[in-house]
């Protein structure tokens, strides 16, 4: 089962890319990094205003980081937009040493994450991103739900003056932050205040995590929501307050559950206050299908996260 | 201090003298820190030593007290393990003082044994993986053709290290983009870790392969400070430049000379005594 409400819904690519040609128009230090992947990034309107501030280095990702970090060095905010599995993956040691280690002001975006190419398979799936980026020291680590969130972690970035990664969704997913709520990075968004169960997760699972809620409150189960915008660093007194004051958690993460939000999560409860946990994401290689499709087949579906929390209470 | 061209004296002859004479301190001073530490990288260290003293007194702009002066010309050490070198030559440049040298590799040393550029200020990029390196020097060139200055960016990278292939990816663009304010110092010194390296995946002819990325390409003698210098000095010709700097690694002690097990081995108290009396009278 998959959405049953009928909303308005939103790919994140549109407001990142809006959200850059207005930040660049304001300062001329924002600068946007990119591997041929203008059109799938959306940037060809940015393109079209700043001709030299779009710097292409083309099908080289490894290139791509440090040409990013060498202009942060020369004073540029540089934005990189990449498809997510080879931003994370194939430059990883770039992000380590070059941006992470020293600690240049890089926004590493991942576009497509997850897994959002579906079909393509898993040579496509952004799903270590959470694990590896979380073993980085010295990066904050966004995951944005919704345009809403996806627009104030790039305005948040560009002022931040240290390394960051924020994925950048495509998967067609409705509005869920409340308009006038603020972005706190490190600060976990409760969007339900439920006393016996909590559903904690992240990007574009946030919507299925209020509808799942709505349907364990018609059964009388009182759900706790928290939008894990940040993984790193960690809301942990979100979290703790989680663990002490509801029955169990359950996380759900487009990801590997090796050391990704589940994990994180998992890390801080079982030191601080050991509570009932179910851990919900990929888990292997995907088999073919598109992205709504591997979702709901990696346990990910409205009503398995429904299941999962009954059984934490029941 | 901008550049050090002030303290070379007025002719070329004076000039060529002097850096010969600051070579072979710099040299003493890697052994000592060497022997010091009990690590560190002394074969690649003697075959780049005269390019980084080209580099830094006869060639670059920079303020040393002042590190982060805005058109400085940007440095980066891509073979970062030859970092005995480097802070050699940054201790006698005037980053920081020459006892400090002592602090080579200690615990808690803001003289790790790669460099850190979050402990030295100077550094431009923490450099050890290899590969690295050129990568960053074309952001930096880039970016001071963004910001219209005039400074430029220097990078000095091993021959062995050209087998990763993050640097053609970077060497590629940098041609297409006519990077002029970008010079690349190959110190070929024909050795790697384990073996020579056209015996480990060969990179002859370097030049030529430079070239057909785009870049003007020299050949000459790295351990010539005037033919190293007439080729820094010379002004670009619409392309980044690259440096084939032919090298002996172990350079200066006839013991280390093209020995492929010098890469990182210790001198013996014997050994460095033997050593300095080499450098000293060369």
């Amino acid at each position: 089962m998959t959405s049953s409400l009928q909303q308005e819904t939103f790919d994140c690519r549109k407001i990142f890319a809006e959200t850059l040609i207005e930040l660049a128009r304001q300062n001329e230090r924002i600068v946007v990094v990119c591997n041929d992947s203008v059109g799938s990034s959306n940037l060809n309107d940015f393109k079209k205003e700043f001709p030299d501030r779009l710097i292409n280095v083309g099908i080289a990702e490894q290139n791509m980081i440090g040409v990013a970090a060498g202009l942060a060095n020369s004073g540029f905010i540089p934005f990189v937009s990449c498809a997510g599995p080879f931003l994370s993956g194939r430059a990883l040691e770039q992000v380590k040493a070059d941006v992470a280690y020293n600690m240049y002001p890089v926004i590493l975006c991942a576009q497509s994450p997850g897994v959002s190419y579906g079909e393509l398979g898993p040579t496509h799936h952004s799903i270590e991103d959470f694990s590896w980026i979380r073993a980085l020291t010295d990066i904050t680590l966004l995951s944005p739900a919704d345009p809403k969130q996806t627009k104030d972690a790039i305005l948040w970035a560009a002022k931040a003056n240290k390394p960051v990664y924020m994925r950048v969704n495509r998967f067609k997913i409705p509005k869920t932050t409340p308009e006038h709520s603020p972005f706190e990075v490190g600060k976990a968004l409760v969007l339900k205040k439920g006393k016996d169960v909590t559903l904690i997760t992240t990007g574009i699972l946030v919507s299925r995590a209020l509808e799942a809620s709505s349907i364990l409150e018609e059964q009388g189960i009182s759900t706790r929501v928290l939008n894990i915008h940040t993984i790193n660093p960690l809301d942990k007194e979100a979290i703790l307050a989680a663990a002490s004051e509801t029955r169990g958690i359950v996380t759900m993460e487009e990801a590997i559950t090796t050391g990704g939000l589940g994990a994180a999560v998992a890390e801080v409860v079982v030191e601080h206050h050991p509570t009932k946990m179910r851990i919900l994401g990929v888990s292997h290689f995907a088999p073919t299908g598109s992205a709504s499709f591997l979702l709901d087949h990696f346990g990910l579906s409205v009503e398995n996260i429904v299941k999962s929390a009954y059984e934490l209470v029941r | 201090m901008t550049g050090m061209q002030g303290v070379l004296g007025k002719n070329d002859k004076d000039r060529l003298l002097k850096l010969s004479q600051i070579a072979a301190e710099i040299r003493i001073d890697i052994v000592n820190t060497i022997a010091a530490a009990k690590m560190g990288h002394i074969g690649g260290d003697f075959s780049v030593t005269d390019i980084l003293v080209s580099l830094f007194f006869g060639v670059m702009n920079y303020k040393s007290q002042e590190p982060h002066w805005a058109d400085r010309d940007r440095f980066i050490l891509s073979k970062g393990h030859c970092s005995a070198a480097l802070y050699s030559v940054m201790a006698k440049a005037g980053y920081f003082k020459h006892e400090q040298l002592g602090e080579f590799m200690q615990p808690l040393s803001f003289l790790g044994g790669h460099p850190n550029r979050r402990k030295l200020a100077g550094i431009e990029a923490n450099t050890g993986p290899l590969g690295h390196g050129l990568p960053i020097g074309v952001g930096c060139a880039t970016g001071a053709k963004l910001a219209k200055k005039t400074c430029r960016t220097f990078v000095v990278l091993g021959d062995g290290e050209l087998q990763e292939g993050s640097n053609w990816e970077a060497a590629m663009y940098a041609g297409h983009r006519k990077l002029e304010n970008l010079m690349a110092i190959v110190d070929r010194n024909r050795l790697q870790q384990g073996a020579g390296t056209e015996d480990t995946n060969a990179l002859d002819p370097l030049p030529d392969k430079w070239r057909s990325f785009g870049w003007d390409a020299y050949e000459l003698d790295g351990h010539n400070f005037q033919e190293l210098l007439e080729v820094m000095d010379a002004p670009f010709t619409g392309k980044p430049k690259v440096i084939i700097a032919n090298t002996i690694k172990g350079k200066g002690v006839s013991f280390i000379e093209n020995r492929v097990e010098w890469h990182h081995k210790v001198p013996s108290a014997e050994q460095n005594v033997q050593a300095i009396k080499e450098l000293t009278h060369s």
